[in-house]
């Protein structure tokens, strides 16, 4: 239970522990999967607007779609479902989950730096 | 009530289908039967967790399944009817689903869900912020909003086997909310992943075979195009017939309401603490956004077809059906209306599952009686006492369910977004500042959802969700950080 000794001891032991090595890769694979959304939210509105927005008149087609949607919707699924196995084989890592001990989260800090 | 006029040849394949789900639920009794004989928090492990052993496959099918529910199937292709190619283009903002969830959550949710030993989104958040009135409050919003949210799913259900096999409502509600019941109180989790991966099959490959159908029977894409935009240059603009109402702005920020955010729905966030190893993660992501893209352009494509297949119909929600009973012999046309139905039955096991959840084990458990030992009785006690609520209420249906299952879906983000996010990614992320997130979010969105739905064009959600999250920095900013041990028990090995 907490008082001014017990606090300030845990703070000078704050720094002690060791941070799961398995988190910096973690955060990585999240920020790659946050551009990854951005990137896709980009395309489509950029083909969706850029080309949806004329008169329908002015439209082309292609396979019967309307260019902006074709662009937009069809490529732009096609692609990101591309991309994304094209990401998660290049970029995402095995890692065990279970919680490690001391000697297997070296053992894996030493495997990434591989 | 009549019985006369049960198409009984489109029936048929559905009860062959709900057959196979009941065998799933008694495989995975098996499993629960074994659990109960453990204690406390042994049992949900199975029960609401199924031993975190979920494969690729099934993590990627219950992932998709459990989001894309009525909404998608029936709402969507619906409004899309009446909107055309603006809401497919529209829908197709939910193509991060599988990418994103399971992303952005990432393995760091799992390990931290095995270090904590947490079985429910809430668990995480009891461990995270250490307030009980906080648990109690995250609680209430599950069971409130969810409650909302499974109520428009079964009337859903229950409207497709009215519209499309004359059954009474009454009648199709009371054999949709048994078998549901039934493979989700016997199964638990494990039920409902594996269901949900046979559900997700049922309707890709009925989604396939539809709208391969449609297209043929309109006579091309090309034909279908030119015959709506005949009929209303605005059918085949990114700006719809009412380009008021789908506006640039409002739009866009479905990118935010369907795609981004709905990281923060519990019933979709549990599944990433569920698979097995960091394999299951790899293929869940690839699969997931797979039959995503499948399932949403498919849906909505016959949705915004549907105009030119069947003209004039009464209410945009029926075109799946009727397009469905038009184009197939009734038997086919029976295993692929099995699709729709499978997505709704899949969103609302594992949101009476969350409900479950959110009773036994983050009230019952975490606060009132953390030494229980046997948690299975009360588990089923629950579970029936929640499904049959549910029903009762679906006995007296409101109209426009999708806007209903939206707003459900927004108090449920406002709630769980930012906690978890921070929570799991900031070490600074404190108790007052997630209370401060949940208030403000909830409190702004209801208020915007009254007074101003649109600000500044934008679909509702998007700024209580900055508000929420401007709140939990500042507030967290300003008052004390969160203990050392509990960062210590989040970040260390």
């Amino acid at each position: 239970m907490g008082n001014s000794l017990g606090n300030e001891r845990q703070s000078s032991a704050k720094k002690t522990f060791m941070e799961d090595p398995r988190y910096k890769q973690c955060n990585k694979e999240a920020i790659i999967v946050c551009v990854l959304g951005i990137a896709n939210l980009i395309w489509w509105f950029a083909w969706g607007y850029g080309l949806g927005l004329r008169d329908p008149s002015e439209y082309s087609y292609v396979m019967g779609f309307p260019m902006w949607f074709f662009m937009s919707c069809i490529v732009g699924g096609l692609l990101f479902v591309g991309l994304t196995i094209l990401i998660v084989y290049k970029y995402f890592k095995d890692m065990p989950l279970d919680k490690l001990d001391p000697e297997e989260a070296k053992k894996y800090e030493e495997g990434m730096d591989r | 009530m009549t019985f006369e006029g049960i198409r009984w040849d489109v029936l048929f394949p559905i009860i062959i289908y709900f057959i196979f789900v009941y065998v799933i639920g008694f495989y995975s009794m098996k499993f629960v039967g074994r659990a109960t004989a453990r204690v406390g928090k042994g049992f949900l492990q199975e029960y609401l967790m199924s031993d975190r052993t979920l494969g690729g496959f099934v993590l990627a099918m219950t992932l998709v399944a459990t989001y894309l529910s009525a909404g998608s199937f029936i709402g969507g292709p619906g409004t899309a009817y009446t909107f055309g190619m603006a809401w497919v283009f529209l829908a197709m903002s939910q193509m991060p689903t599988g990418y994103f969830t399971l992303g952005v959550l990432g393995k760091k949710f799992a390990i931290v869900a095995r270090k904590i030993n947490a079985v429910t989104v809430t668990d995480f958040l009891k461990e995270r912020y250490e307030n009980k009135f906080l648990i109690v409050l995250v609680s209430l919003s599950i069971v409130f909003f969810i409650s909302a949210a499974m109520t428009a799913q079964v009337i859903g259900a229950t409207r497709i086997l009215e519209g499309a096999l004359n059954i009474p409502y009454e009648v199709g509600l009371v054999f949709f909310a048994v078998t549901i019941l039934v493979y989700t109180i016997i199964g638990g989790f494990r039920a409902v992943a594996y269901s949900d991966a046979l559900q997700g099959i049922v309707m890709t490959v009925g989604v396939f075979a539809v709208i391969i159908a449609a297209i043929i029977a309109g006579g091309g894409i090309p034909n279908i195009i030119q015959e709506m935009r005949a009929m209303d240059p605005g059918l085949i603009s990114p700006t719809g017939p009412d380009p008021e109402f789908t506006s640039i702005a409002w739009v866009t920020s479905f990118w935010i309401l369907v795609g981004f955010s709905i990281v923060g729905l519990p019933q979709v966030a549990t599944r990433a603490m569920s698979y097995r190893d960091s394999k299951s993660l790899k293929l869940g992501i690839i699969y997931g956004t797979v039959v995503a893209m499948i399932l949403l352009l498919g849906m909505h494509l016959l949705g915004a077809f549907g105009v030119v297949l069947v003209p004039g119909i009464e209410s945009g929600d029926l075109v799946v059906p009727k397009v469905t009973t038009m184009l197939f012999p009734n038997w086919v046309a029976g295993l692929i209306l099995a699709g729709p139905l499978a997505a709704i039955m899949s969103s609302v096991d594992s949101q009476l599952l969350i409900g479950l959840g959110a009773i036994v084990n983050d009230v019952y458990l975490n606060i009132i009686n953390p030494k229980a030992k046997r948690t299975s009785t009360i588990t089923f006690i629950f579970a029936a006492l929640i499904g049959i609520a549910v029903f009762i209420a679906a006995f007296d249906p409101p109209e426009l369910m999708v806007w209903l299952n939206l707003y459900a879906a927004a108090g449920l983000k406002c709630t769980f977004l930012w906690p978890i996010i921070l929570g799991l990614y900031w070490k600074r992320a404190n108790t007052p500042g997630a209370f401060a997130s949940i208030i403000v979010g909830i409190a702004s969105y209801i208020s915007f959802d009254i007074m101003w739905p649109r600000p500044l064009g934008l679909h509702t959600i998007v700024l209580p969700l900055v508000l929420s999250l401007a709140a939990f920095v500042i507030v967290a900013l300003v008052t004390k950080k969160p203990s050392d041990e509990v960062v210590e028990k989040f970040w260390s090995i």
